[in-house]
């Protein structure tokens, strides 16, 4: 890779990532993902197709979601980063998850981490999205396995839970 | 794969990014979403280039209305598209357009100037613009220059841009009282790259028809457009639109399909400015 004058081709970044300092120096090309998963050693944002398609990735900078795979680590100086590690560790996950698992919304599960990203944002305005809802929000973390609609029951029983109606269908 | 990248500098200002562009000599481009710029990068189809990253430059954020004209800044985000009240009032067509750009994470970070810059034939807002008539507000080393959208998009992935130039804004003609706007799509899978879609605005001074995804660029349907205007019925429009689109066989759809989905898009639509309210569906 040839130098282009005045563009450094390793930049300095400092940021938090799951509430932790880290400063780096990293190289220009280096995505989120693999900055997470190689350099930090946080294996629980998946690299899936690298193109944003699949939303294996997903996770949360400065409050927002957003793909990994889309975000050079470069851009990410002053960032507050959580990834699902992180947000496992906080317990803000940790109803999703549960309902993840007691309706067994996963098949292989390489979704999951991403899938949990994007529940807990149709979820964040605290209003119970309709099934319909759910499945446009989710549109973005679609993989094969087609397990999907156990995904949608999940999300429902979560949101209706927070809202103070229990687990109405469970 | 993993992205190629040959340098990465954070724009200041907008007079640093400009003068970042013009001393790199083709040789870099600008970083805003990154949402198909890192994509391409990662896909090694971008070739070897540096990034300008101009997310942390002020002065190419916020919507304004001023007077009848509602400028939007380049770096606006997909998500301020579709959430901007301004948006809604006076350019409720890219307000419908912005929730149909792929996923919420992609909109988050996706922004208007980017996607133009891009000119992806099968994006909604490159149609916006068309029909819309709306003016792209661009910058290099040399000043500032408005270009009409219909003068921007000039072929497959490419625009007017010079080299050293980038979109700082977006200035387009406010809903005026009366008018009707409708964006719509049809995709096989809820946030994928439309099969067709389409952009209607009905002015008083005539009726504006953009469709993408099914040529090389976004492409004003002027033959519908002149039989909406002597008050033809949707049919009679729908039924000259193979004189506006050619579209080509490809691996999703064959092109008689995505002909026969722009003639459904086209009635759908003017059957819903008739039924609309003014400006919103």
């Amino acid at each position: 890779m040839s130098d282009i004058a005045g563009f450094p081709t390793k930049v300095d970044i400092s940021l938090t990532v799951n509430g932790e300092r880290v400063e780096a120096r990293v190289d220009v090309a280096r995505h989120l993902v693999d900055f997470l998963r190689l350099d930090l050693g946080l294996s629980g944002s998946h690299a899936g197709c690298e193109h944003g398609v699949c939303g294996a990735c997903t996770l949360q900078v400065n409050g927002e979601v957003v793909r990994g795979c889309l975000t050079l680590a470069a851009q990410l100086d002053g960032a507050e980063v959580w990834t699902v590690e992180g947000l496992t560790d906080t317990g803000s996950l940790a109803d999703l998850q549960a309902a993840f698992v007691s309706r067994n919304a996963l098949q292989c599960g390489f979704c999951t981490p991403g899938m949990l990203f994007a529940a807990a944002d149709v979820l964040a305005s605290g209003k119970v999205p309709s099934r319909a809802e759910i499945r446009e929000h989710i549109s973005g973390n679609y993989c094969r396995c087609t397990g999907y609609e156990a995904v949608v029951d999940a999300i429902e029983t979560v949101a209706r839970s927070r809202a103070g109606g229990g687990e109405a269908s469970a | 794969m993993k992205a190629a990248a040959a340098g990465y500098v954070r724009a200041n200002d907008l007079s640093h990014a400009i003068s970042l562009l013009a001393a790199s000599e083709g040789q870099a481009r600008v970083l805003a979403g990154g949402q198909s710029l890192i994509a391409s990068l990662n896909l090694r189809l971008a070739g070897e280039t540096a990034l300008i990253d101009i997310n942390g430059v002020t002065e190419l954020c916020g919507i304004a209305l001023d007077g009848d004209v509602l400028r939007i800044g380049a770096l606006t985000r997909h998500r301020e598209l579709a959430t901007s009240d301004l948006v809604a009032r006076h350019a409720p067509a890219i307000s419908q357009a912005a929730p149909l750009i792929a996923h919420a994470a992609i909109r988050n970070r996706g922004t208007i100037g980017g996607s133009l810059a891009y000119a992806d034939p099968a994006a909604e807002l490159p149609a916006c613009m068309i029909a819309l008539d709306a003016t792209i507000v661009v910058q290099g080393p040399a000043g500032r220059r408005g270009v009409r959208a219909t003068d921007f998009f000039i072929d497959l992935f490419t625009t007017d841009l010079g080299e050293d130039e980038m979109i700082v804004a977006i200035e387009v003609p406010a809903c005026a009282p009366g008018e009707r706007q409708v964006t719509m799509e049809l995709a096989r899978r809820s946030g994928d790259y439309a099969l067709a879609g389409i952009v209607l605005v009905r002015r008083e001074n005539g009726a504006r028809v953009a469709f993408f995804g099914v040529g090389p660029t976004a492409v004003l349907a002027r033959a519908a457009m002149a039989v909406i205007d002597r008050e033809g019925s949707p049919d009679e429009a729908a039924a000259v639109l193979d004189q506006d689109i050619q579209p080509l066989d490809d691996v999703h759809a064959p092109a008689s399909v995505r002909l026969h989905l722009a003639r459904v898009l086209l009635r759908r639509a003017l059957n819903a400015t008739l039924a609309a309210e003014v400006g919103h569906v």
